[in-house]
């Protein structure tokens, strides 16, 4: 069932091209498409769809879809100063979050206090593990994420109060996807044809949450799957949609999406969580756009827990443009720093430090001087 | 951290709603609390070591017939 070949065929991918070419001839230029999710923005560039389909007439821009780089740099200073500044703390993240730089370095090159270390993980759960196996220090973890990941930050609070963990807390930079849609369309900054959903974070959250989207602002949107074959089929329903002036939103991704989303995940998220105005880098605050915990899981909130006290105010170190990159306003490769000051090994911003990161997608497969 | 590729469900611990999936022929860790009825050869997304969603086989066929029917038309 794996199959994922038949989504990457040669042929098939040949064919989807020429039907996009024939069928964007009719429409009026430019067709510029956002891909929210860094994992589409990797498929885009690792399959060198994106200089195909340039030559198709369709422009694929990437959006703020990667969760380490919209987090603000306050929230990553305020995790090295957790580690730093306090003894016997374990602070937990995943990889990508370690290398981002801000004002005070990063959680990589920081110097942990006494008994403090900084521990990267791959699953939230292996914090809870430490949690319960470390019992004579603070286990903190860093939880970044979207609607993909926020119903397993959930799990691990219910968990913790479940088993009264005194010694586990959890710094959430947890985001929702539509707000920040709403704010790059109300904003006007990039002139879009359309959007492509991210399909994961669709697999928890359903259909319903983009419809405003066609409703209000009159544009099209798919939820695609993560297979060229499925970017390429997305990229059709949009200008299908276009063509019959009848924006909607498609799912291209039944497979694994359903209309309604992940019912249990999002029960979860519910009972733990509350949406918060939120300040993302480069887009700033946007109202409703975050996730926090829910009074009576204070106890598991570590903003709470240690009285962080962080003013978020979304703004890149000194010449740094990730929050252009993120609005979909500056390609990376126009950026004065890429390739040149930041690269993959001295990155000076966190898209080009995350794996789904533009910059870093953008130099990984078109090379430094794309 | 999306592993967007499916992987099958290999081992289940009922009672802590965990177990095993295989990833690519490795065995890998997997919580299932967000997924009801998980069972034993089912295909899941797994995300930061939580299965996300089930794979739906008719919708993956479906899908993929219209695949090859775009190629053979071309």
């Amino acid at each position: 069932m794996a199959r994922t070949n038949e989504f990457r065929d040669k042929k098939v991918i040949g064919a989807l091209l020429a039907r996009i070419a024939e069928n964007k001839r009719s429409l009026p230029s430019p067709c510029r498409i956002m891909e929210v999710c860094g994992t589409h923005t990797m498929t885009v560039h690792r399959y060198g769809l994106q200089s195909m389909l340039e030559k198709a007439g369709i422009e694929m821009v990437s959006g703020p879809g990667c969760p380490v780089c919209i987090t603000p740099g306050e929230v990553h200073e305020a995790a090295i100063r957790l580690v730093t500044e306090n003894e016997n703390v374990i602070l937990a993240t995943f990889g990508d979050m370690t290398r981002v730089p801000t004002h005070l370095g990063s959680l990589q090159n920081a110097v942990p206090a006494k008994g403090s270390a900084v521990k990267i993980v791959y699953s939230p759960e292996e914090s809870l593990d430490l949690a319960r196996q470390k019992r004579n220090k603070e286990i903190i973890f860093f939880g970044v994420g979207f609607e993909t990941t926020i119903p397993s930050i959930a799990v691990m609070a219910k968990a913790a109060a479940g088993e009264e963990l005194s010694n586990y807390s959890i710094l959430s930079a947890l985001w929702l996807i539509p707000p920040p849609l709403r704010a790059i369309l109300e904003s006007g900054e990039v002139k879009l044809s359309g959007f492509l959903y991210p399909g994961h974070v669709s697999a928890i959250i359903g259909q319903e949450p983009y419809a405003f989207v066609a409703r209000e602002f009159g544009f099209p949107g798919v939820i695609a799957g993560f297979e060229p074959g499925d970017i390429l089929l997305g990229i059709i329903s949009i200008l299908d949609q276009i063509r019959e002036g009848r924006p909607r939103v498609a799912n291209e991704y039944t497979r694994v999406v359903r209309p309604e989303g992940n019912p249990v995940a999002q029960a979860l998220m519910r009972e733990v969580l509350e949406p918060k105005d939120a300040c993302w880098r480069g887009l700033g605050v946007i109202p409703g756009s975050g996730l926090k915990f829910k009074a009576e899981y204070s106890a598991y909130d570590a903003e709470v827990k240690h009285d962080l006290r962080i003013t978020a105010r979304g703004i890149d170190l000194p010449g740094c443009r990730c929050g252009e990159v993120l609005r979909g306003i500056l390609p990376p490769s126009r950026c004065p720093l890429f390739a040149k000051k930041c690269t993959p090994e001295s990155p000076c911003g966190p898209c080009m430090v995350s794996f789904e990161g533009a910059c870093l997608v953008h130099y990984k497969y078109r090379g430094p001087k794309s | 951290m999306c592993l967007a590729i499916p992987s099958m469900v290999i081992e289940i611990d009922e009672v802590h709603r965990t177990g095993k999936i295989d990833y690519l022929g490795t065995k890998v860790k997997t919580n299932f609390a967000l997924l009801d009825d998980v069972r034993i050869g089912d295909w899941v997304i797994v995300h930061a070591g939580f299965a996300i969603s089930r794979l739906d086989e008719e919708d993956a066929q479906e899908t993929l017939d219209l695949l090859r029917e775009i190629a053979e038309k071309s």
